[in-house]
C-alpha cells in the first residue's frame, strides 16, 4: 500500500504535532528497519518525545502518517488505531522515561498483566481447566523474563520496592512479555550507574536477537552510539541526519546542532 | 523506637513556650467552635424564640482543650510518641476468617440469641455485601463512587416494581434485580469513562442523587415519597412462612409451631448465602485476568493502556459487577423490609458504604467485613448512649483511621505466586484516581 521498502518495520511519513501556535514536530519523515535498533535523538526539545508519543498512540499527530507493518505483510495506521489497540493489535510495545510499573501488584503481577491479550480470551473461552493451563504458560513466560532480567528471586516482590536499575529491566521484560513486533524505549538508560547501562546494553542486543525490533529516544550516548544500527537526529522538529552512527557522528549539522562545536569528544566512543 | 524524642539542644524555656503558643492556638479553634454552636442556645421565651448565652459553657470548653494540649505536650515533652500503632497482625486472614465464618453460619442457634440480634445479623451482612460490592469498584479498580446506594435502590425498586405489575416472587425477580442494576452501572459508566478522581467522584454523587430524584417524583410508578408497600416475602421452595401457618407454609410442611423467627432465620441465611457468594466471586475474580486488570487500572491507567489493556472495557466491567452485587441487595432489602421508600437510598447510605470500605482497608476482603461489623453492630451497642452516640461513633472513625491510616487491614496479598506469598505493605499500594 506504499512505496517503503519491504524490511520497513517503522514508516513515519510527513509527522507534524502541533500544540496550538508550538510545532513540535515539522513534517518528519524516516523508517526504521525490521530486525534493527533505530535510535531518535536530539537536544531537548527537539521533538523526540512527542514522536515517540505519537507513534505509540499517547498523541494524535496533526498531520502525516505513521505506518507499522508486519512481517506478514499487514499494515497498521498507528495514527489511526485507538491507544490501547496500538499494542494489542499493531503489537506495538512502549517504556516510559519516568518508569510506570504497577508498584503495589508483584513483579510476576506486573508481568502477568502484560499478557492479558492471552489470558482474558482463555478466562472467556475455554473454561476452568482451559485456562489453568493458559496462566501457567504465561507465568512460564514471565519466569524466563524474570531469568534473563536477574529477578527471578525477586518475583514475588512488590515492584515498588525494587530498586530503580531493576525496575527498568522489569519495564522493559514487561513490555516484552506483550509479545512486540516493535519494542519502543523512552530513554531506557535514563538514571542508570555505568555497570546497569552496560547490562541494558546487552539486554537490548538479546531483544533484537529474539527478533523484536527497536526504536529508542536516548541522551546517554554510549547506548546510542554502540548499540543503533540506525540513528535518526532531529532538531527544532525536524530531521537533520539519518544513517548509521558513524555517519551521523560525523556528520557537520549533527555537530553543530546538537553536540555542540566544542564538545565533539563527547561523541567519541 | 522514639521518633518524637526532643531535640537535646532545644531549651526548656523555649519548648515551655512553644507548648503554651500551640495550647493557645488550639483554645482559639476551640473557642472558635464552640462560641456558636455551645455558647448561643435558643430559648422558647413569650416574644417568639429567643437567643441565650452561655459563656460559662464556652469558658469551660475552651480552657479544657487548653489544658489538655499542654498535657499532650508534656506527654510528648517525656518521650511518649503520639502516634500508637495497633500491633501487625500476621495472618489475620487465616484465623480470623474461618472464625467469623463460623460464628455467622451458627449464628442463629447460638445460645442467648434471639429475634434482635439476628435481625441485627441481617443488617451486619447486608452492609458486609454492599461493602464488597463496592470493594470492586473503589478498592480494586479504584473507581471513587459515591452514588453506589442508586444500584441498591435500583436492585429494590425492580423487584418490588416486578412484583406489584408482573407478580413476580423473591427468587424470580432476584436475577432481574441484578440484571438492571448492572445496566444502570454501564449506563452511569459510559459518561464517566473520561473522569478522574474528584471529577468521577461527584458525578458518581450527581447519580446516586438523579436516581433517589427519579424515585421520589415519578409518584405514579413508584409511589413517590409514599413508597411502595407490600413486598413479597421470600418463599423456602415454594412454601411461604405466613405468619398463622396454614397449608402451604414452612411450618406446616416441617410440622413446626407456626413461629414469625422461621422467616427472620431463613432471611438471614439468604443474606448469609449471597454475601458468601459475593465474597467468592470477588476472591475468583481478583485471581482472573479481568481482576487483576482493575487493580492495574488502579495502579497506573496509563501503563495499562500501553499494555494493550482496554481500559473503557476494564472499568465498565468493574461499574457493571459492583452494580449487580448492590442490586442484588438491594432485592434482598426490599423482600425483608416489606415497605421501601426514596428515604431508604440518600446519600448517608452510600457514605456508610464508602466508610466500611475505607475503614476496613481497599480491596481487603476480610477488613471490610469486620468494618461493617464494627460499623454497623458498633451503631446498635452505643444506642444506650442517646445523643451522645454520634459523637463516640465518630470518635472510633478517627482512631481507627489514626492507628491504621490505610484501614483495618491495609495489606495487599498478591493473586499470583511464583515461590512464597508476601503481603504488600500498604505504602506500595496505590488508591487509584478514578
Amino acid at each position: 500500500m506504499n512505496a517503503a521498502p519491504p524490511d520497513t518495520i517503522l514508516a513515519v511519513e510527513g509527522l507534524t504535532m502541533r500544540f496550538g501556535g508550538l510545532t513540535a514536530v515539522d513534517g518528519l519523515s524516516f523508517a526504521a528497519r525490521r530486525g534493527e535498533i533505530t535510535a531518535v535523538i536530539g537536544p531537548n526539545g527537539a521533538g523526540k518525545t512527542t514522536v515517540f508519543n505519537c507513534v505509540t498512540g499517547f498523541y494524535r499527530p496533526t498531520e502525516g502518517s505513521i505506518t507499522c507493518a508486519h512481517a506478514d505483510g499487514t499494515a497498521y495506521r498507528l495514527d489511526q488505531l485507538p491507544g490501547h489497540r496500538i499494542n494489542s493489535t499493531a503489537r506495538v510495545a512502549r517504556t516510559f522515561q519516568n518508569i510506570r510499573l504497577f508498584p503495589g501488584m508483584t513483579v510476576l503481577e506486573n508481568l502477568l498483566v502484560a499478557q492479558h491479550r492471552v489470558l482474558a480470551p482463555a478466562a472467556r473461552m475455554v473454561g476452568l481447566p482451559g485456562y489453568r493451563a493458559a496462566e501457567k504458560a504465561a507465568i512460564d513466560r514471565a519466569a524466563a523474563w524474570l531469568q534473563r532480567i536477574g529477578l527471578i528471586d525477586r518475583a514475588d516482590v512488590a515492584a515498588a520496592a525494587l530498586p530503580y536499575g531493576a525496575q527498568r529491566r522489569v519495564e522493559i521484560a514487561r513490555a516484552m512479555c506483550t509479545d512486540p513486533v516493535l519494542l519502543c524505549l523512552d530513554e531506557p538508560a535514563a538514571g542508570l550507574n555505568p555497570r546497569e547501562s552496560e547490562e541494558l546494553n546487552a539486554l537490548l542486543l538479546e531483544i533484537r536477537q529474539g527478533g523484536t525490533s527497536l526504536l529508542l529516544i536516548e541522551h546517554d550516548m554510549s547506548v546510542v552510539m554502540r548499540i543503533s544500527d540506525h540513528i535518526v537526529v532531529l532538531d527544532y522538529g525536524k530531521r537533520i541526519a539519518d544513517g548509521p552512527p558513524a555517519a551521523v557522528q560525523a556528520d557537520p549539522h549533527v555537530i553543530a546542532a546538537y553536540l555542540g562545536e566544542e564538545d565533539a569528544e563527547v561523541a567519541a566512543p | 523506637m522514639a521518633p518524637t524524642q526532643p531535640a537535646p539542644q532545644r531549651s526548656a524555656s523555649s519548648s515551655v513556650q512553644a507548648a503554651l503558643k500551640d495550647a493557645g492556638l488550639a483554645a482559639l479553634i476551640a473557642f472558635g467552635v464552640a462560641a456558636p454552636m455551645m455558647g448561643l442556645r435558643t430559648v422558647q421565651g413569650q416574644g417568639g424564640l429567643t437567643i441565650s448565652p452561655r459563656f460559662d459553657t464556652v469558658a469551660i470548653a475552651v480552657a479544657a482543650v487548653f489544658v489538655g494540649r499542654l498535657l499532650l505536650h508534656a506527654w510528648q515533652h517525656r518521650g511518649g510518641a503520639l502516634r500508637f500503632t495497633m500491633p501487625r497482625l500476621p495472618g489475620i486472614e487465616r484465623f480470623a476468617g474461618p472464625l467469623l465464618l463460623a460464628i455467622a453460619v451458627a449464628l442463629p442457634f447460638l445460645p442467648g440469641v434471639g429475634r434482635y440480634e439476628v435481625d441485627l445479623g441481617i443488617l451486619v451482612l447486608t452492609y458486609v455485601m454492599l461493602g464488597w460490592g463496592l470493594n470492586i469498584v473503589v478498592g480494586l479498580a479504584g473507581l471513587l463512587d459515591l452514588g453506589y446506594v442508586a444500584f441498591y435502590a435500583v436492585g429494590a425498586y425492580t423487584y418490588a416494581l416486578s412484583a406489584q405489575y408482573l407478580g413476580f416472587g423473591f427468587w424470580q425477580a432476584l436475577p432481574l434485580a441484578g440484571l438492571m442494576a448492572a445496566t444502570f452501572g454501564v449506563l452511569l459508566g459510559f459518561p464517566v469513562l473520561r473522569l478522574r478522581g474528584d471529577y468521577l467522584a461527584i458525578v458518581t454523587l450527581a447519580f446516586g442523587e438523579i436516581i433517589r430524584i427519579i424515585l421520589l417524583n415519578w409518584t405514579s410508578v413508584t409511589g413517590g415519597p409514599n413508597g411502595l408497600s407490600g413486598i413479597p416475602r421470600p418463599t423456602f421452595l415454594g412454601l411461604s412462612f405466613t405468619a398463622g401457618g396454614g397449608p402451604g407454609s414452612f411450618s406446616d410442611f416441617f410440622g413446626l409451631e407456626p413461629s414469625p423467627i422461621h422467616r427472620i432465620i431463613y432471611l438471614y441465611y439468604i443474606i448469609l448465602v449471597l454475601a458468601l457468594a459475593t465474597n467468592w466471586l470477588t476472591i475468583r475474580l481478583r485471581r482472573m485476568p479481568v481482576g487483576r486488570a482493575w487493580e492495574a487500572l488502579r495502579e497506573d491507567e496509563i501503563a495499562c493502556r500501553s499494555l494493550g489493556l482496554n481500559v473503557t472495557m476494564t472499568k465498565l466491567t468493574a461499574f457493571a459487577i459492583g452494580a449487580t452485587l448492590a442490586g442484588l441487595a438491594g432485592a434482598f432489602f426490599a423482600t425483608r423490609q416489606a415497605f421501601i421508600s426514596p428515604e431508604s437510598f440518600t446519600f448517608m447510605e452510600s457514605a456508610l458504604i464508602l466508610a466500611i470500605v475505607v475503614l476496613g482497608g481497599l480491596g481487603s476482603q476480610i477488613g471490610v467485613a469486620v468494618a461493617a461489623l464494627v460499623m454497623i453492630g458498633g451503631f446498635e451497642v452505643f444506642r444506650g448512649l442517646d445523643e451522645y452516640r454520634m459523637l463516640v461513633f465518630g470518635l472510633v472513625m478517627v482512631s481507627i483511621m489514626v492507628a491504621r491510616p490505610r484501614g483495618l487491614v491495609g495489606e495487599r496479598t498478591p493473586s499470583v505466586v511464583l515461590k512464597e506469598r508476601k503481603a504488600i505493605d500498604a505504602a506500595l499500594v496505590r488508591e487509584g484516581a478514578g
